[in-house]
């Protein structure tokens, strides 16, 4: 397991519930500086849910989430947007501003934040397009983009301010293999060359081991395993080696929860 | 039953005091975005306003024309055709046109206004703005109220006059009626108090359908039902509104 006592953000006993249901219950995770960390779990373990709570989009009902010291529930909203500046992020469906172009929405965080000159702007931009294999399609509006080249843009929007923190919810779902092959090597690369932390939200087991440095798999509304990819595949956890080598059979069951499958279809369980 | 009322009715109190602090919080930042972001505002004065010339104008004529046809139909009986021009300014400019603009404006821009809130909510643009430490309020919320603030009293002066032209079309051109009397009339009778009662109704419905329209879309359910439902609510309730406030305003300046 990995020690979670010191790193670039730490989660301490963090309980969060929606509705009645408890998402999380006493979890505790460290992201290191400089590496790249990977969240896994079973669907609706709440992966989005905890990326959200980092970026205190959400407010955990109890606990402590601490971003290089600092406690994200204690910060105003001024400190808080200073934080964000800090953070990229990289949201599933790419959320990307429907009523500019693509070239726009890349350059949306810079006209916000910055007063460059539009010369400046347009290098910076066109870089970054490059950089994801869609400076062809500059002058797209979003709707003409297929989910994976949409979630291309969302990235070079989020990596266009140069953030200390990129985090990724599900980056590699809808991409062709190609794609996938450049995303996963940008991910490792910016990471190593511009000294940056990445969080990296994912259910693909493969590109995960190639690209994280360590990997928790939450469970349960907690931490289940930790530790580098290697060691996730050699644990004995029948829970990890399910996830891992995707098992049907195991601790996590595939059906949700639901009355006697014979019985329902009888008809028994209405009467 | 009893305890539902009585949920019902803390439910209503408590989503009212939101919408005021909501509306606070527009206010509060109206004043930056004016200033520093103009350009922002411009745009939505666009959208809300004049997409919405051709539907004010059409009504607006139609509008005028009825005015015209019940006023001379009307007042011919008591040989009092010729006031059918200060009938149709008074009916415009105090009531019709003040009234029918926020209704048609919460038809046509209040409800492109909160799906387009609603939409952006539940595709996450929100929360990357958020993300990206941009103020959805700031940057959404507040140059779209602002917009239809804005927008309303020029399309409650616009719906009025043309309604006063289909008025004269109506009277003058068609059923005969002496253009000098019909002008003259209007002229000697209109007070100034009485064009400034259509422009704080028009004001003040402006603030109120804007402000329900980004308040619905802001708080929509993210689902495509809750972004329908929304927009039906903004229609309904502003349509509502409207008509309550236009009361308690004649009232008040009777």
């Amino acid at each position: 397991m990995i020690d979670s006592s010191k790193g670039l953000i730490e989660i301490r006993d963090l309980d969060y519930s929606r509705g009645h249901r408890e998402i999380f219950k006493g979890l505790n995770i460290s992201i290191e500086r400089g590496k790249v960390t990977a969240i896994m779990g079973p669907s609706g373990t709440g992966k989005t849910t905890l990326l959200r709570l980092i970026t205190r989009q959400l407010v955990p009902d109890n606990g402590t989430i601490l971003v290089d010291g600092i406690d994200i529930a204690k910060l105003n909203q001024r400190d808080l947007y200073k934080l964000r500046r800090r953070f990229g992020m990289l949201f599933q469906n790419g959320a990307l501003l429907t009523d500019i172009n693509v070239f726009e929405n890349v350059a949306f965080p810079l006209r916000e934040h910055t007063r460059l000159p539009n010369r400046l702007i347009r290098h910076v931009v066109l870089t970054k397009l490059h950089a994801v294999g869609l400076r062809g399609a500059a002058d797209m509006m979003p709707a003409e983009l297929s989910g994976g080249m949409a979630r291309r843009v969302a990235l070079a929007r989020a990596m266009v301010m140069d953030p200390d923190i990129l985090i990724y919810d599900e980056p590699f779902v809808g991409l062709d293999p190609i794609s996938m092959g450049v995303i996963v090597r940008l991910v490792r690369r910016m990471n190593d060359a511009l000294g940056i932390s990445s969080i990296l939200v994912s259910h693909d087991v493969q590109e995960i081991a190639t690209v994280s440095d360590c990997s928790y798999l939450i469970s349960d509304g907690k931490v289940a395993a930790s530790g580098s990819p290697d060691e996730l595949s050699n644990t004995s956890s029948e829970l990890v080696r399910q996830f891992m080598h995707g098992m049907a059979d195991g601790p996590v069951a595939f059906h949700f929860a639901a009355p006697n499958y014979a019985e329902q279809l009888l008809g028994r369980d209405v009467e | 039953m009893l305890r539902e009322t009585w949920y019902t009715l803390i439910d209503f109190v408590r989503t009212f005091g939101a919408l005021q602090l909501f509306f606070l919080r527009l206010l509060i930042n109206a004043p930056t975005i004016i200033l520093r972001r103009s350009g922002l505002v411009i745009k939505q004065v666009y959208n809300a306003g004049a997409l919405s010339l051709v539907i004010i104008m059409v009504c607006g004529l139609f509008v005028g024309g009825v005015l015209g046809l019940q006023g001379y139909s009307n007042l011919s009986k008591f040989n009092a055709e010729d006031s059918v021009g200060t009938f149709a300014a008074f009916s415009l400019l105090k009531e019709l046109g003040p009234v029918i603009t926020a209704l048609l404006f919460a038809g046509r821009a209040g409800t492109a206004l909160a799906s387009e809130i609603g939409l952006m909510k539940a595709t996450d643009q929100l929360s990357a703005m958020e993300m990206m430490a941009i103020n959805p309020l700031r940057r959404v919320l507040v140059p779209r109220f602002l917009g239809g603030v804005i927008s309303m009293p020029f399309l409650a002066a616009i719906f009025s006059v043309v309604g006063l032209f289909g008025a004269h079309i109506v009277a003058v051109n068609l059923l005969g009626v002496d253009p000098g009397a019909f002008w003259q009339q209007m002229q000697s009778t209109l007070d100034i108090s009485d064009i400034n009662e259509g422009i704080i109704k028009s004001f003040v419905f402006g603030v109120v359908a804007s402000l329900l329209a980004v308040w619905e879309g802001y708080n929509a359910v993210p689902t495509a039902e809750g972004v329908s439902r929304a927009t039906t609510r903004t229609v309904v309730i502003t349509a509502i509104a409207v008509l309550i406030i236009d009361f308690m305003i004649t009232a008040s300046f009777i």
